[in-house]
């Protein structure tokens, strides 16, 4: 078994552009539950609209990159409009069971046969991250051992994770985000302020959206390709888990969170694939072992939830529920 | 019936095999991959005699799968992607004087629909005409499919009302208790069981299963004034668990139960297949019993109690742990009884069949009212019936869940308490 290996991989996987992605949906998930309370189970949704938004406007319409984000980005505000009317509301519990099945009905529509031609049914799109990888300024070569294409889009990912930070802190420590974290502990309350919570919450579910959307696209740009595989319910289910192993009301949580996320699944990948090949473990095939890990992320998110609800850096009094 | 039972289970086996030494691949594969979508059938003439040594072909984009019928007339080609194809008999492979059926389309095109294994059925013979189903027709055959249907769901989504009526958790594990149901009858059977005994340990499994989640998870966690949300998020961490533990032991391909393969028979008006009918009767039958436990009986309504007020109900002498208990396993097993059901409805056995159709139970138990039993019924029978109509009147079958989820949001907006619930509990 090839430690060495092994533990590059997995810490490759820390600034990997899959990583990132991550974090910034799992921020867009902070600002929904952490900072407002609001439990989104559809944060797959919003990234397959970013993703979608994206590629078929490149596609199908021919658009430059930056119309080709806009659209997106305005998919995404639409796409939680339409959730939030509904649900704001109600119970929280309502707006779960609503998100979830809007992501859902997301991941069908682009499933569906019937518009194959825009959306590539089950096959997904591919060749539309050209308009990006136009824009590299970095010339050919090697950095840290990347080349400029792979060195480019991890840039611009972790630059979109720092400035999108950045904007959450700004947001979260403004008399905005005071009101925000003021209807999470009590509603009523804030109400009774003469607050237009509806309103706070619309907002709140916008702007994590549109974080959402972004990570949708740094998701597929640098796979050059979008499947609604990729899109179901199971990547909302890891990105509450890297958002709780971080902590729910941070800004840092959810980075670091992904990062630990990726990082664990990789190691515990390399080491079970090691230990097989090594036939030191027979009672385990390589397709066992991949399953395996998720069945660990599984048991991971019940225990951090029943004994460290507030995540790795988060304050227990900050928490979304009591 | 043993002899039916061994029969399929053989054409299972010989099925099988044959699948993969005449599935090629467009490119060689990185391994000696099998695909997990496949198209299949079984060729038979106008006597039911099978026909050996047919060529069939499959084709969508770059893609082509060809099969040659075997002995008893099955063939299966494995795809890699389910969606539309073009799937075409060599008639010149036909042997001498059978011929296609007047009407019958050649080649036909075919489409997947949410599972990964697609029938196609060639008619041959003569006099054989294909019928052309007209709208009214049509239209009953799925209403009484979408009834059954409907009728399944409820089974699951009764169990999860009476849950979260009892303790207030909306339980993400619920799809993986479907699941289970489906499964251990897979599993009995493999062990050469006999066919009720699967049944009976499947149910019993799917009871033990709620119990043991009740006392070992969710009565520790109440204990400890564990919050809703919290709940939930744990119910998630142990739906993902859970489906991928079965998909460690289970694999990732689609299994079929005993007697999965039926022919539709005619009822009057409409054309059922048996195993549908037996579905709509089982289920009937156990929704009757439930509504008459919960309304005539001292545990029926000391559950009502519970459901209404656990603080009221424990201070008049109703002992809610053990209520919530029993809750838990009555809903473990009938959460089972609708993932047999299930599995032969689609049909097949996946590890996540029962996540599947999750948010269909969602939606039945909000379209209802959350936490009211009936409601949950009700709700049920109406996602069912309408996922099959939409069908009929021209959504395409691979969208005919979107109906469903669809039609639950706009009740939201203008009645979300459901049909049932009262204004109240919505806060």
């Amino acid at each position: 078994m090839d430690f060495g290996f092994i533990l590059s991989s997995a810490a490759g996987e820390i600034f990997s552009p899959t990583t990132a992605a991550y974090a910034l949906a799992a921020l867009g998930l902070a600002v929904h539950f952490g900072y407002s309370g609001l439990l989104n189970f559809g944060q797959a949704g919003f990234m397959a609209v970013g993703a979608y938004g994206f590629a078929i406007s490149t596609l199908s319409f021919g658009v430059p990159f930056f119309v080709g984000l806009l659209i997106a980005v305005v998919g995404s505000v639409l796409f939680a409009l339409i959730l939030g009317i509904p649900t704001l509301r109600l119970r929280a519990d309502y707006l779960a069971i609503v998100t979830i099945a809007a992501a859902e009905i997301v991941r069908y529509v682009v499933t569906t046969n019937q518009l194959t031609a825009v959306t590539g049914s089950a096959n997904g799109l591919a060749a539309f991250e050209g308009g990006f990888y136009d824009m590299n300024p970095f010339p050919e070569g090697s950095y840290f051992g990347m080349n400029n294409r792979d060195f480019f889009i991890r840039f611009i990912g972790w630059g979109l994770v720092i400035v999108c930070c950045v904007i959450v802190w700004l947001l979260m420590r403004s008399p905005w985000g005071r009101v925000l974290k003021g209807i999470r502990e009590d509603e009523n309350a804030v109400r009774s302020l003469g607050k237009n919570v509806y309103a706070y919450k619309m907002q709140a579910l916008v702007i994590g959206g549109i974080v959402g959307a972004l990570a949708g696209m740094v998701f597929t740009l640098p796979r050059g390709a979008v499947q609604p595989a990729n899109y179901g319910t199971e990547l909302t289910f890891f990105l509450w888990t890297c958002l709780l192993l971080g902590g729910m009301a941070t800004v840092l949580g959810p980075v670091i969170g992904a990062m630990i996320f990726w990082v664990v699944l990789s190691l515990t990948q390399g080491i079970l694939y090691g230990l097989i090949e090594s036939g030191a473990v027979t009672w385990l095939t390589t397709v066992q072992a991949g399953q395996l890990r998720y069945i660990l992320v599984g048991i991971a998110l019940m225990l951090l939830m029943i004994f460290r609800p507030q995540g790795v850096f988060g304050n227990k009094k900050e928490l979304a529920f009591a | 019936m043993g002899a039916i039972a061994s029969a399929v289970v053989a054409i299972l086996l010989v099925a099988a095999p044959a699948s993969q030494a005449t599935t090629p691949s467009p490119t060689p594969p990185p391994s000696n991959q099998q695909f997990q979508n496949s198209i299949s059938g079984f060729l038979r003439d106008d006597t039911r005699a099978p026909l050996e040594g047919v060529t069939i072909t499959a084709k969508s984009g770059d893609f082509t799968g060809t099969a040659t019928s075997g002995a008893n007339g099955s063939w299966r080609i494995g795809v890699p992607t389910q969606g539309t194809y073009e799937v075409e008999l060599d008639e010149s492979t036909l042997p001498e004087g059978i011929k296609l059926a007047e009407g019958q389309a050649n080649p036909r095109t075919v489409t997947f629909s949410q599972t990964s294994n697609l029938s196609v059925i060639f008619a041959f013979g003569k006099g054989i005409v294909i019928q052309q189903q007209d709208f009214g027709q049509n239209l009953l055959n799925r209403l009484v499919a979408g009834l059954s249907f409907g009728l399944l769901l409820a089974l699951a989504s009764v169990g999860l009302s009476l849950i979260f009526g009892t303790t207030g958790l909306t339980n993400f594990a619920h799809g993986e208790m479907v699941t289970l149901g489906a499964v251990l009858v897979f599993a009995c059977s493999a062990m050469n069981l006999p066919f009720w005994l699967a049944i009976i340990l499947a149910l019993v499994g799917g009871g033990l299963f709620g119990w043991a989640q009740d006392s070992g998870l969710w009565r520790p966690l109440r204990r400890r004034g564990t919050g809703l949300v919290p709940m939930m998020i744990v119910s998630i961490g142990l739906a993902l668990a859970v489906r991928y533990i079965i998909q460690f032991y289970f694999g990732g391909a689609t299994q079929q139960l005993p007697f999965a393969q039926s022919t539709e028979i005619q009822i009057g008006p409409v054309s059922i297949s048996p195993n549908n009918l037996w579905s709509l009767v089982i289920s009937a039958i156990v929704i009757v019993l439930i509504g008459i436990v919960l309304l005539k009986t001292r545990l029926g309504k000391a559950t009502r109690a519970v459901a209404d007020n656990p603080a009221l109900a424990a201070a008049s002498g109703i002992d809610v742990d053990s209520v919530i208990r029993i809750v838990w396993i009555v809903g473990g097993v009938l959460a089972s009884l609708g993932g047999i059901l299930w599995a032969y409805y689609r049909p097949g056995v996946t590890f996540d069949m029962g996540s599947q159709i999750l948010l269909l139970i969602f939606a039945g138990v909000t379209l209802g009212g959350l936490g009211t039993v009936f409601g949950a019924l009700i709700g049920s029978v109406i996602v069912g019936i309408f996922v099959e109509l939409t069908t009929v009147f021209g959504l395409a079958a691979d969208l005919k869940y979107v109906g469903a989820l669809f039609i639950m949001i706009v009740v939201l907006l203008f009645r979300p308490q459901g049909i049932l619930g009262r204004r109240e509990r919505v806060g």
